[in-house]
């Protein structure tokens, strides 16, 4: 083989390897599936919305519109994933809980008051302190007494939807404040959704995180070897029941956006499901879900297919209810072609096929 | 009268990708025979007892069963079919289950259980083995050393007629050992042949007939015990003939202590992993060394002081002041570091790069806010990479794809990196070509001369006496003996592991 | 030498530390629920004291009953079956598809039923078993194939009409002598349905399985420690697919009954069915960790929940969320319990065979 050859083979074998490259892929298939269905998919109007002012719509826009939770969770999931070796299915029900907290500190008492009660900027800390709590609950479960994860975040999961409603008495406050329905919706004059905005400062946010502090370091270690960690002075304990607060801040806002679009809340519906999509885009942004390395940002992308994928199946009218089964057979899939023994197997095949001629000899 | 043979294997050879395990191995059993096999890691003591048990398949070599039946076993199910039974070092019984369940289950006909019958042919077994326990307890709530003894005793009511203990009473106290020696000594008398895979010379000496010795995989011989002294079986073991070793002596210089300050201290310090309180110190500039058999409890030392397994007591004094220290971290920031013995599981953090193992225990002793930047800490692993040689694609290699020498100087740069006062080094050159050894033990005594503190573990006891100026002698988890000056010798470093009488 | 076999340390425990760890859990169960159901009695007055009431629970109950016993054995072998809820409402939407949009008999919905919990037992038992990948990950993505397939099998719900079914549904087998008299002085039997037999059947059955013979025993050895039982010659991944595999035609049995009780097809029934299985079977005293639990203690614990049930709403709580609460606390609480005794045994264990002082040196 020639060695310009070589190199361009290098360069390509690099990028397969690269593990960002498994959501671009999949964001490029859902693209190109999409184009040769209907193009009329990626059209992007201008309109007014109901303020009169001008936004963007359309199936693109609203991808990274809903997307947005979905990758601010991702972030969270993430770290808890790499960290714990498990994941989180409490998020959903935590996020009712953040949304509800967030509406009663807006409303007070009074489930339609014509007033905010507070500040919204309290309202949001407030929200944040309460999800961190129920982060922190789970941390404890997980670090202090060794509770597997998954089984772990089980009991937010069944509880967190009665705590949600409980927290404004069953009642379902609306909020009557343009200024808060602006998190959900669109800034005057923007017309691009604000969750966007917001779920880029958290992405922002979180590569300083990286950049400034051993976090990766720390949370890849403890993940890939506890022993290893602990006896090069690192506190495995400790930095699985942080990811698990993380992911609690990463709840609040996500939870505080949901709120925010329609200033009001359903608690069984509300982000329903959304732990499932979250452990998806963990997996699809091609991170272990036993726990590990990981890249933030290939969840974030990880997420954004998600949110494709459900686009599309909405364009063809999938029920939302049946989405959820094409979802499970992707992920069935996914998990299936990443098992180890799954894969020497397909290696071993592969290795067939290279050199055919020893097969013959063998044979 | 010769005994029947119950077990011969001539010419045993296995590999694995890489080592060669076992090098044309004979072994030898006879009917109501105690047969200790012995060699030091890597000796292939337990590749034998696998290929014997079918967890692995011999690439060639015989094995003939009852003097003149050979055998092919491929199976754990298949040895157990030929009389073969197995106690494995790790209890290999299910806790949750009773006594009476962890005796039977697994094998027999018919697809029912019969509690009754079971609980009293359990409580048969194990009255006629005098394990006072009753069959309908749960193993979980047994000591260790009764749940060794179930486990005996379901290879026992097996019928076996060959019993292989593997490390068997590295969980034991005295008197649970003498139990264990009861049993093996009614089982002799019914015929039964016992292989007993040991560290524990002690032991070997009270109840065995006979001793089979492995080094390197090869065969050393077959001893019979009255003809095998002590000191003999150790230099046996560790490779080195009595009469060459009275000329080796230790060339490093002698050690001024009245020039140096004692750097670290502790008094009567112990852990959970079963060691004996111990005392130790060690100087400025000082080089020292642990040596004994493997599984004397030489790492186990070491690890208290660094604080790597959970301190139960003692006092400890860095530099003169009282210190705590509990974790790693504590450890750390006193500026000692450890390179653990056990690499994979301790050492490396496989799927991480080069760079990334290189800079972990300094980045951790820096502070979470303090990362260092891509261009110091690439900086800092070339560095390592070549000052110790450390063959690698790039500092972003994945440590798991370099081999186990390059991976060890890679954890080697990690500690040399955070520039401790006190270095403990636990087998540093285990797995390391002859050449890089040297240039490790160089450097040992390099850092040594420019002030640092050194603790030296290794098993070649001639890597040690080329580099420490002190030797603490260990035995079954005990300090008995410090050797200095013109003590080091690799004589007096065996006659001290031995004990017992002299020759 | 004295030939206690209780070492010193161990005797102050002994009254316990004779109890299988099983026993002990699910003794702890049913003195929980005696004491709840008299606390129930004494400050909730006589509707308690109606045999009716408890036979209600178990009329209620009676799929949840048969669910987690499937849950049960599954948890025992050390793993999880989260699709069990999934299942059930497909099965009752198939089986209401098939009785009154093709005219389908009883037995052909009870074998499509057994179908469908035989192939999702098939499937998800190969994946575990033989393919090594997490059980959570494919029972949860079993679950949302199930959930989104019942969508699709029939997008709205609706009561079944077939007249052969609604009379198996209308059954009821008296129980003399427990009758009571309502509120107009009548005296009216007390009765069960078909399903409540039909789980007493099945926990009859299984616990036999479980205790007497050698395939269950099996269960509890691959649950205790996998590597042991491969040692001890058990073939773990065959004992671990049939595991899944019951659990899955016991997802199909639970199914029909649950079916039996609501008379309709939905896509929302036994929403939340699967953590009401996870919770009753912990509750009944089966660890998570596997190798302990016991099929009379997932009754009890299935008991325990619909007592509190019953206990919140004659208070006069709001049901709803109020279980959700209740139901997460107790599962949280038992899953403490449950690891401070296994910290609580393995520390006993270790410090019964390495006594701190030192043991003399043989001379």
């Amino acid at each position: 083989m020639s060695n310009k050859t070589k190199t361009e083979g290098n360069i390509i074998t690099a990028l397969f390897r690269n593990q960002i490259f498994i959501p671009i892929a999949a964001l490029f298939i859902l693209a190109l599936f999409n184009f040769i269905v209907d193009r009329s998919f990626f059209k992007i109007t201008i309109g007014p919305n109901s303020d009169g002012n001008p936004v963007l719509s359309g199936n693109i826009i609203s991808i990274i519109d809903y997307g947005s939770e979905l990758a601010i969770l991702a972030i969270g999931m993430t770290l808890v994933t790499a960290a714990s070796r498990g994941q989180d299915i409490s998020v959903g029900a935590a996020m009712a809980i953040a949304g509800s907290v967030v509406l009663r500190v807006l409303c007070g008492t009074n489930s339609r008051p014509d007033e905010l009660q507070a500040p919204i900027i309290v309202a949001f800390i407030v929200c944040c302190l309460v999800a961190m709590a129920f982060g922190a609950f789970n941390g404890l479960l997980v670090s202090v007494f060794k509770i597997q994860p998954m089984v772990a975040t089980l009991i937010l999961f069944t509880a967190g939807r009665s705590i949600a409603a409980w927290i404004n008495n069953n009642e379902l406050p609306v909020v009557n404040d343009k200024t808060f329905s602006i998190f959900g919706n669109y800034i005057p004059g923007i017309p691009i959704p604000t969750p966007f905005f917001i779920a880029l400062a958290c992405f922002i946010i979180i590569a300083l995180i990286m950049k400034f502090t051993n976090l990766k370091l720390y949370i890849q270690s403890v993940g890939l070897n506890e022993q290893t960690s602990r006896l090069n002075g690192l506190n495995p304990a400790f930095i699985k029941f942080i990811t698990y607060v993380f992911l609690g801040l990463c709840v609040a806002v996500a939870g505080f956006i949901k709120v925010s679009r329609f200033s009001t809340i359903n608690y069984s519906v509300t982000a329903k499901d959304i732990e499932m999509d979250a452990i998806l885009a963990v997996a699809i942004g091609g991170n272990s879900l036993g726990g590990g390395k990981f890249k933030i940002s290939a969840s974030i992308l990880g997420a954004y297919v998600i949110q494709f994928l459900t686009t599309t199946l909405y364009k063809f009218d999938v029920n939302s209810e049946a989405l959820s089964a094409y979802k499970a057979v992707v992920v069935i899939a996914l998990v299936v072609l990443s098992a180890p023994i799954v894969r020497e197997k397909i290696a071993a095949v592969f290795k067939k096929l290279r050199s055919p001629e020893k097969a013959e000899l063998k044979s | 009268m010769q005994a029947k043979t119950l077990l011969e294997m001539r010419g045993i050879y296995k590999s694995f990708p890489g080592v060669k395990a076992l090098k044309n191995v004979d072994f030898t059993l006879h009917e109501g025979e105690i047969h200790a096999l012995m060699g030091e890691n890597g000796a292939g003591k337990s590749t034998l007892i696998k290929v014997l048990t079918g967890v692995h398949v011999k690439d060639s070599g015989d094995i003939f069963l009852k003097g003149h039946i050979p055998v092919q076993i491929r199976s754990p199910q298949e040895a157990q079919n030929y009389g073969i039974s197995t106690v494995y070092q790790e209890i290999s019984l299910c806790p949750n289950l009773t006594v009476a369940e962890n005796i039977f289950i697994g094998r027999g006909k018919g697809a029912f259980v019969s509690w009754r019958d079971m609980n009293r042919k359990a409580d048969e077994v194990l009255k006629s083995l005098d394990i006072n326990v009753k069959s309908t307890q749960q193993l979980a709530s047994c000591s260790i050393a009764v749940q060794q003894m179930v486990a005996i005793a379901r290879a026992v009511e097996m019928d076996c007629n060959i019993l292989i203990l593997d490390e068997p009473t590295s969980s034991l106290d005295e008197s649970e050992v003498a139990k264990l020696f009861k049993l093996m000594r009614d089982l002799k008398s019914r015929g039964v042949g016992i292989i007993f895979v040991t560290h524990f010379l002690d032991q070997v000496y009270e109840v065995c007939d006979k001793i089979t010795v492995l080094r390197d995989g090869k065969l050393v011989g077959e001893y019979e015990i009255e003809n095998l002294p002590r000191v003999q079986l150790v230099s046996k073991m560790l490779g080195k003939e009595l009469d060459d070793m009275a000329d080796i002596k230790n060339d490093v210089p002698t050690f001024d202590e009245k020039k140096s300050e004692i750097v670290y201290e502790a008094e009567e310090l112990c852990s959970t992993e079963g060691i004996k309180p111990f005392n130790f110190h060690i100087r400025k500039g000082e080089v020292n060394g642990f040596t004994g058999l493997l599984g004397s409890g030489r790492s186990e030392c070491v690890r208290a002081i660094f604080g790597a397994d959970k301190v139960t007591s003692g006092r400890v004094k860095v530099d003169g002041k009282p210190v705590n220290i509990e974790k790693p971290i504590d450890a750390m920031k006193q500026g000692i570091a450890y390179l653990a013995e056990d690499r994979k599981r301790d050492g490396i953090v496989g799927d991480l790069s080069v760079r990334d193992n290189i800079i972990l225990a300094l980045q951790v002793k820096k502070g979470f806010f303090k990362p260092f930047s891509k261009a110091e800490a690439t900086k800092f692993a070339d560095e390592y990479i070549k000052l110790l040689d450390i063959k690698t694609a790039s500092v972003e290699t994945p440590i798991k794809s370099l081999s186990g020498g390059n991976q060890q100087k890679v954890i080697l740069g990690r500690w040399l990196l955070t520039h401790p006062k006190y270095l403990i080094l636990d087998e540093p050159t285990r797995g390391i070509d002859v050449g890089t050894k040297v240039d490790i033990q160089k450097l040992v005594l390099k850092l040594a001369s420019e002030g640092m503190s050194i603790t030296f573990i290794s098993s070649e006891t001639d890597e040690m006496l080329r580099t420490c100026s002190r030797l603490l002698v260990m035995r079954d988890r005990k300090l008995v003996g410090e050797l200095k000056g013109d003590q080091l010798t690799q004589n007096s470093i065996m006659n001290t592991i031995a004990g017992g009488e002299q020759e | 030498m004295s030939q206690k076999y209780l070492t010193p340390a161990k005797t102050r425990r002994s009254l316990l530390g004779n109890l299988s760890d099983t026993n002990l859990l699910m003794s702890i169960t049913i003195v929980v629920f005696v004491l709840m159901y008299l606390f129930a009695i004494i400050v909730l007055g006589s509707g308690f004291l109606k045999a009716q009431t408890f036979f209600n629970m178990l009329n209620a109950n009676a799929a949840l009953i048969i669910l987690a016993c499937g849950m049960t054995l599954v948890m025992i072998t050390g793993g999880i079956d989260i699709s069990v809820g999934g299942m059930a409402a497909l099965v009752s939407m198939s089986s209401a598809v098939y009785l009154d949009m093709h005219s389908g008999s009883v037995v052909g919905a009870i074998l499509i039923s057994l179908g469908i919990g035989l192939a999702f037992g098939l499937v998800q038992g190969y994946l575990v078993a033989y393919l090594d990948i997490q059980p959570f990950i494919v029972t949860l993505a079993g679950m949302f194939f199930a959930r989104g397939m019942t969508t699709i099998v029939n997008t709205n719900p609706f009561n079944v009409q077939n007249e052969a079914f609604v009379k198996l549904k209308e059954t009821r087998i008296t129980v003399p002598f427990l009758g009571s008299y309502n509120k107009r002085g009548e005296y009216i039997d007390a009765y069960i349905e078909i399903g409540v037999i039909v789980a007493l059947v099945v926990v009859a059955l299984l616990f036999v399985f479980l205790k007497w013979t050698k395939t269950g025993r099996n269960f509890y050895a691959v649950g205790g420690n996998r590597q042991s039982a491969l040692m001890l010659g058990i073939n773990v991944k065959r004992t671990t697919f049939l595991a899944y595999l019951m659990c899955g035609i016991l997802g199909g049995i639970g199914g029909f009954v649950y079916f039996m009780h609501v008379g309709s097809g939905s896509a929302t029934h036994a929403s939340g069915a699967e953590m009401n299985a996870i919770a009753s079977s912990i509750i009944g005293g089966t660890m998570l960790t596997g190798g302990v639990g016991n099929i009379v203690g997932t009754l009890f614990g299935v008991l325990s929940l619909a007592l509190i049930q019953n206990i919140v709403s004659s208070i006069g709580l709001d049901q709803a969320w109020w279980t959700g609460i209740t139901n997460a606390s107790m599962l949280c609480i038992f899953l403490i319990v449950q690891s401070i005794i296994i910290a609580r045994r393995k520390k006993a264990n270790l410090s019964s065979s390495r006594p701190a002082e030192a043991k003399g040196v043989k001379k």
